[in-house]
């Protein structure tokens, strides 16, 4: 109870000044789309011949159609229009879109949280794969595999698979690396208190593994799956990039960007930004649970 | 297919392995071969790359053997060089220098405020968690084709985690510490220079390290939303078109090459001023 009470003030302590600092950005974010959309209004003004009225034309940066950037409320507008108001299969859907790229997001997520896992393991339990495998995997992380990913996705393309594996992929290797680098972690956490207990039990080497290394490396787990489900995120909307702009919220970004359509743009990041929030959320949450039925205090 | 060249690359492959597992577990303490072990694997990784591309006969455009890349890197040094000119040294270095620069002196400006740090702190995670590279296409939009649009994209995405690591690095001396400073009779800046700066070195590098790697992949997929006829990105997604894979893959080992040295650069002047600290002293 008191525990709660204590969690409940501390979120209470920061809710006030994280407040004010997401109003302090909306401030800001309007004042920036005024200045930068002014001087369209101005070339408008003196094309047409029309005096230059400052507070008509402020009014108008906040509803032109191909702004430089798009007010707040105009991109809030454009998700409700294209989520709510259409249809879910049209292709002018964000649900649409979305979709696409969360499949690819939670089939690498779940090919990456495998992968990772079962390195994790060898690593652990094989002193030669340690030293041979752990300084590649840190070093794989430095070649920017999202440069690469328009090879890959051509490249598997012209083999015949194409669609969700090639994005899937590009997830995978992004999110495999934090949960290699968690769970390596959290298997070891087990203090020598520990493992020698489950000795003095003449545990075998299966069993001290599936009751004590395993349950103790959850908290770690559960710590990078949340980094590696953003990085997946990430993956899967580079990877829709070379595709030629078929599907997916970086389709959108990509489309956008072709006609400067600047409020598509930022209503497809709007999306990412909601998705990769409330991913990361959800394995929080799913963690939490988790780590309460297993009885880790908190 | 040549059975030969996949069961010579297969035999080497077990072969080394065998001669790590040996090693590994005869002499796990020595620093030769800790250095060797992993050397010998990612030349087994190489010797397997080039037998089974070789001998099952797999076309150059899906993948090609690593001697044919080594070939085309060493005949277009030029392009390579100007590519990596514009890419790593206009687009990356100087928005990675910006981007951990302004988010530095951002804490250090918020250091006196608790309650902008409460506030900016939560928010830096969250915006650290998104895809910030989606803006990549705005910023072409506002910035232009050339390195700024990409330095641009950098600099936002080096922001937020070098902040959220600097603050929390600031906050990393202990009260027995600051209290010391305090029979001192310290002044706020000599607490800061002399006791919590150096505290939160070990924070603020792995903010820089985390940045090194992002520097990079930002600037180079920036390019892909338009750029001058030179850089990496560029180079990447206009070979793929032509379908010069060995040319793209040259790109990529240059790319790595320049990753990996950038992080290392940063980790040994980390290593040079945490000296102190107790994961450096093993």
């Amino acid at each position: 109870m008191t525990k709660r009470l204590g969690m409940l003030t501390r979120a209470r302590g920061a809710a006030l000044p994280v407040l004010t600092i997401v109003a302090a950005i909306f401030v800001i974010w309007y004042i920036a789309a005024a200045t930068m959309n002014l001087q369209w209004e101005r070339d408008q003004a003196e094309r047409a011949g029309v005096e230059f009225v400052l507070t008509d034309a402020l009014a108008n940066t906040m509803a032109q159609e191909r702004p430089v950037l798009p007010a707040p409320h105009q991109v809030a507008q454009e998700i409700w229009k294209t989520t709510v108001e259409k249809k879910i299969t049209s292709k002018r859907s964000l649900v649409y879109h979305g979709w696409i790229t969360l499949s690819a997001t939670l089939l690498g997520f779940l090919f990456g949280t495998i992968l990772g896992m079962a390195l994790a393991i060898g690593i652990v339990y094989n002193r030669a794969m340690d030293m041979s495998v752990m300084p590649w995997v840190i070093a794989s992380q430095t070649i920017p595999i999202l440069a690469i990913a328009p090879m890959i996705i051509v490249v598997l393309n012209a083999v015949g698979i194409s669609g969700l594996l090639p994005k899937a992929f590009i997830s995978t290797y992004l999110a495999f690396f934090p949960i290699v680098v968690g769970m390596v972690k959290g298997l070891r956490s087990p203090d020598a208190l520990q493992t020698d207990l489950m000795r003095t039990y003449n545990a075998s080497a299966n069993q001290t593994f599936w009751k004590l290394r395993l349950p103790a490396s959850m908290p770690y787990l559960f710590t990078s799956m949340k980094v590696a489900i953003a990085a997946s995120l990430v993956g899967a909307i580079v990877g829709e990039l070379p595709t030629g702009a078929v599907a997916g919220l970086g389709a959108r970004l990509l489309a956008g960007s072709y006609y400067g359509q600047t409020i598509q743009i930022w209503s497809a990041l709007i999306a990412a930004a909601i998705l990769a929030a409330s991913l990361v959320a959800i394995v929080g949450i799913i963690g939490r649970i988790v780590e309460r039925r297993m009885g880790f205090a908190r | 297919m040549n059975w030969f060249l996949i069961t010579g690359a297969l035999a080497f492959w077990i072969a080394a392995w065998a001669l790590n597992v040996w090693l590994a577990n005869r002499y796990p303490h020595s620093r030769a071969v800790r250095l060797f072990v992993p050397t010998l694997f990612g030349v087994t990784l190489l010797v397997l790359w080039e037998g089974i591309a070789r001998g099952a006969d797999i076309p150059t455009v899906l993948l090609p053997p690593p001697s044919m890349i080594w070939e085309r890197l060493i005949n277009s040094l030029p392009i390579l060089r100007a590519d990596f000119v514009q890419t790593f040294l206009k687009s990356a270095l100087a928005g990675y220098v910006m981007g951990c620069g302004a988010a530095f002196l951002t804490a250090l400006a918020i250091d006196r405020s608790p309650f902008l740090q409460k506030g900016l702190v939560p928010v830096g995670n969250f915006v650290a968690a998104l895809p910030i590279i989606g803006i990549a296409p705005i910023m072409v939009m506002w910035f232009g084709f050339d390195w700024h649009s990409k330095a641009a994209v950098v600099v936002v995405m080096c922001f937020f985690p070098m902040l959220v690591n600097t603050v929390e690095g600031l906050r990393a001396s202990d009260a027995m510490q600051r209290d010391l400073m305090r029979t001192y009779a310290g002044t706020y800046r000599q607490n800061l220079l002399k006791l919590r700066l150096p505290a939160a070195m070990p924070f603020i590098f792995n903010g820089l390290k985390i940045c090194s790697t992002l520097a990079l992949i930002g600037a180079i997929v920036a390019e892909f939303f338009g750029t001058p006829t030179v850089g990496m990105g560029f180079r990447i997604s206009t070979e793929v078109g032509r379908m010069n894979i060995d040319m793209v893959w040259a790109e990529i080992a240059v790319a790595a090459l320049a990753g990996s040295m950038f992080y290392g650069l940063v980790s040994l002047i980390e290593r040079a001023v945490t000296f102190w600290h107790p994961s450096m002293r093993s």
